[in-house]
C-alpha cells in the first residue's frame, strides 16, 4: 500500500483544476481530470526533482504532450511547491502568463510547450537521447493522450526510440478512449494498443490509470527491460471524479455553469 | 556550397562538443567527413522529419547544438508545425541547414523545387533566414550563426556554384554584402541569382552604366538602417531570387521600400506564382520565368534609358 495518501492530494487537485476552469470558462476540464491520479503519483512519488532548484542539470524530465491538459499540470506543480498557490488565480486571464496550453518560461517546472497534438514524444526523445549521449541518469517522462497515437509523428518518435534503446524515456498514454468529437474506436481505432507499442520494440505495461498502487508500482519499476523505451498504457476515465462529466465527450469542450460547479465540488468533498 | 558547409561544420566540432549533425535519410557524398570523425554525433535519423525537428528541440532543451541537414521542401514543408512550435516558439538553438533552393533539383520536379521557404520562413518570429551566394559565403554564413543562439535556416543549392567573391567577405548576418558599387542603380540578389547579377552589372557597364550589387544574404532580420544606407540616393531597383515572387526578397525589399517612401524604379524579378508543366534543368526553368541575364539586361535598360 501507498505511504502517501494520493487519494486526498488528488482530490485537492481536482478542486483546484475545477475552480480554473470554472473561473476562466475554459475548456478540456474532462481531459485534464483524467490525469490527476497519474500525475499525482508522478510528482509525489516517482520524478526525482527539487521543487526549490527546478533547473537542476539531473532533474527528471516531465514533458505534458497532451498540453491541452495544462490545468492539471499546473495545479500540481503548484501543490508541490513550484510557485505559489495565487498564481493559479491568473490562469487563462488577460495580461497574465498562465495560458491555455502548457508553454515554457511561464511557471518553473513547465520543461516544454505543447499544444498542437504530436509534439511532445519527438521532443522527449530528444532529452532521453541528449541523457544516452552525456551519461547521465535522468529519466524523461511524456504524457500522451489516445488522441496522439493517432499521429504519425508519435510513431516516427517511437521507430526512432526502440532503434536508439532509449530506455530511459518513458511514455505514459492517458488511455480514456475518447476523443475531442466521440469514442477513439469509432473515429480511428487503436485496438490492438498494446501490441502496437510492442510491435515498435517497446516494452509495454497495461493500468489502471486511477488505481494509485498500481500507477506507484509500475512507474517505480522503470525499465521494463533494458535497452528498450517504456510505454505505459493508463486506462482512464475522461471527466474522472465529477459523475456528470464521466466518459462524456462533450465535457471536451463545456465549460462549467455556477450550479455544475458546485455539485462536483459537493461530490469531491 | 553544401562541402563549404560540411567542412565548416567538421571543423567547428572538433572544438565543440555539443555539435551534433542531423539528417533524414540524405547527404550522400555529403557528410561522410563529419561521420569519420565524429560517428556519435551523426544521425541519420532515417525518412521521418517530423521526428527530427521535435528530437532536435529536445536535444537543444539539453544543451546540444544540433544541425539538421536535409532537402528543403520535406524539413520546411512538411515540419513547419515543429519548427514553428518547437524550434522557434521555444527560440531553442537549432540550425537547419537544407539543399535545394529554387530549381536545383530540375528534371525531378516540382515535389523537389524550394520556390516559398523563405516566405514561409520570414513569417516565424525568432526564424533567422540565411540565403549564401557561394561557397565562401556559405563559409562565412556558418561560422557567424554558430556563434548565435538562434534558431537558423541556411538555405544552400546542391554543388558546384561559382564563387562570387574575389575578395575576402566581411559578412555579417542581417547587413547587406556590396560586391560591386554603382551610381546608376542597384541590383539586390540571393543565393546563385548573386552570381547572376554579377554579369548583369559587367554587361550593364559595358553599356555605360555602374550598377551596385548587393548580396542580402540575410532574409531576415533585416538590418533597415544598413540597407537603406546602401540605397541612399538610387532612383532604380531591381531584386533577383530563385524563389516566389510572393513572401521572398523582392517581397521583403518592397515592405522595406514602402515604408521608407521610395519613390524610384522597382522590380523583383523572381518565379511566378504557378506551377509548371514543363519539366527541365534548373537553368531552364530560371529562364523560361525570366530569370535570364539578357532578359534582366533589357528590361532595366527598358526602364532606365536616358
Amino acid at each position: 500500500m501507498p505511504t502517501i495518501d494520493y487519494q486526498k492530494i488528488a482530490k485537492e487537485i481536482r478542486k483546484k483544476i475545477l475552480k480554473m476552469m470554472y473561473e476562466a470558462r475554459t475548456a478540456h476540464v474532462s481531459s485534464c481530470l483524467s490525469c490527476v491520479d497519474i500525475l499525482t503519483v508522478l510528482y509525489f512519488k516517482i520524478l526525482k526533482m527539487d521543487s526549490k532548484n527546478p533547473l537542476a542539470e539531473n532533474r527528471d524530465r516531465f514533458i505534458l504532450s497532451k498540453g491541452h491538459a495544462v490545468a492539471a499540470l499546473y495545479a500540481i506543480l503548484s501543490k508541490s511547491g513550484f510557485f505559489p498557490e495565487e498564481v493559479l488565480e491568473t490562469y487563462c486571464r488577460n495580461g497574465e502568463k498562465l495560458p491555455g496550453h502548457s508553454t515554457r518560461d511561464t511557471v518553473p517546472g513547465i520543461e516544454v510547450s505543447t499544444g498542437s497534438l504530436g509534439h511532445g514524444l519527438s521532443m522527449g526523445v530528444g532529452l532521453a537521447l541528449a541523457a544516452k549521449k552525456d551519461g547521465k541518469d535522468y529519466r524523461t517522462f511524456v504524457l500522451i493522450s489516445d488522441g496522439e497515437c493517432e499521429i504519425g509523428s508519435t510513431w516516427e518518435a517511437a521507430l526512432f526510440s526502440s532503434h536508439h534503446k532509449l530506455d530511459n524515456l518513458i511514455a505514459i498514454v492517458d488511455h480514456n478512449k475518447l476523443q475531442a468529437f466521440g469514442r477513439v474506436e469509432d473515429i480511428l481505432n487503436l485496438k490492438p494498443l498494446n501490441e502496437k507499442w510492442k510491435s515498435f520494440g517497446w516494452a509495454v505495461r497495461e493500468i489502471d490509470g486511477h488505481d494509485f498502487s498500481e500507477i506507484e508500482r509500475v512507474l517505480s519499476e522503470i525499465p521494463y527491460e533494458k535497452g528498450k523505451p517504456n510505454v505505459v498504457i493508463a486506462h482512464t476515465i475522461k471527466g474522472k471524479g465529477v459523475s456528470f462529466m464521466e466518459d462524456k465527450f462533450e465535457w471536451h469542450y463545456l465549460s462549467l455553469t455556477k450550479k455544475q460547479y458546485e455539485q462536483a465540488l459537493k461530490e469531491l468533498s | 556550397m553544401r562541402t563549404a558547409f560540411i567542412n565548416t561544420l567538421t571543423e567547428l566540432a572538433q572544438k565543440d562538443k555539443n555539435i551534433y549533425l542531423l539528417t533524414s535519410d540524405v547527404g550522400f557524398s555529403v557528410v561522410e567527413g563529419f561521420i569519420q570523425k565524429f560517428p556519435s554525433r551523426f544521425i541519420n535519423c532515417g525518412v521521418a522529419e517530423q521526428n527530427i525537428v521535435g528530437m532536435a528541440a529536445g536535444l537543444a532543451l539539453a544543451g546540444k547544438k544540433p544541425y539538421i541537414y536535409s532537402i528543403i521542401p520535406f524539413i520546411i514543408f512538411r515540419c513547419l508545425e515543429q519548427l514553428r512550435n518547437d524550434i522557434c516558439y521555444q527560440n531553442l538553438d537549432v540550425k537547419i541547414v537544407a539543399t535545394g533552393a529554387g530549381f536545383t533539383y530540375g528534371t525531378l520536379g516540382f515535389t523537389h523545387f524550394a520556390l516559398e521557404d523563405i516566405g514561409i520562413l520570414r513569417a516565424i518570429p525568432n526564424m533567422t533566414v540565411l540565403c549564401p551566394a557561394d561557397p565562401p559565403e556559405t563559409r562565412e554564413l556558418i561560422l557567424k550563426s554558430y556563434q548565435t543562439k538562434n534558431p537558423t535556416f541556411i538555405r544552400l543549392y546542391k554543388g558546384g556554384e561559382k564563387t562570387v567573391y574575389n575578395f575576402s567577405p566581411n559578412i555579417e548576418i542581417g547587413k547587406p554584402s556590396i560586391l560591386k558599387e554603382g551610381k546608376d542603380g542597384v541590383i539586390i540578389a540571393i543565393g546563385l541569382c548573386v552570381g547572376m547579377g554579377m554579369e548583369v552589372v559587367d554587361k550593364l557597364r559595358e553599356s555605360g552604366y555602374n550598377f551596385k550589387l548587393i548580396s542580402l544574404h540575410t532574409l531576415k532580420p533585416i538590418d533597415n538602417g544598413a540597407l537603406l544606407a546602401e540605397l541612399k540616393d538610387s532612383k532604380a531597383i531591381f531584386t533577383l531570387e530563385e524563389h516566389s515572387i510572393m513572401g521572398g526578397l523582392g517581397s521583403a525589399m518592397a515592405e522595406i521600400l514602402m515604408e521608407s517612401g521610395y519613390k524610384g524604379i522597382f522590380k523583383i524579378f523572381g518565379i511566378p506564382d504557378k506551377y509548371f508543366s514543363e519539366t527541365g534543368s534548373a537553368q531552364y526553368l530560371q529562364r523560361k520565368c525570366g530569370l535570364s541575364t539578357e532578359e534582366i539586361i533589357n528590361h532595366i535598360l527598358s526602364k532606365i534609358h536616358r
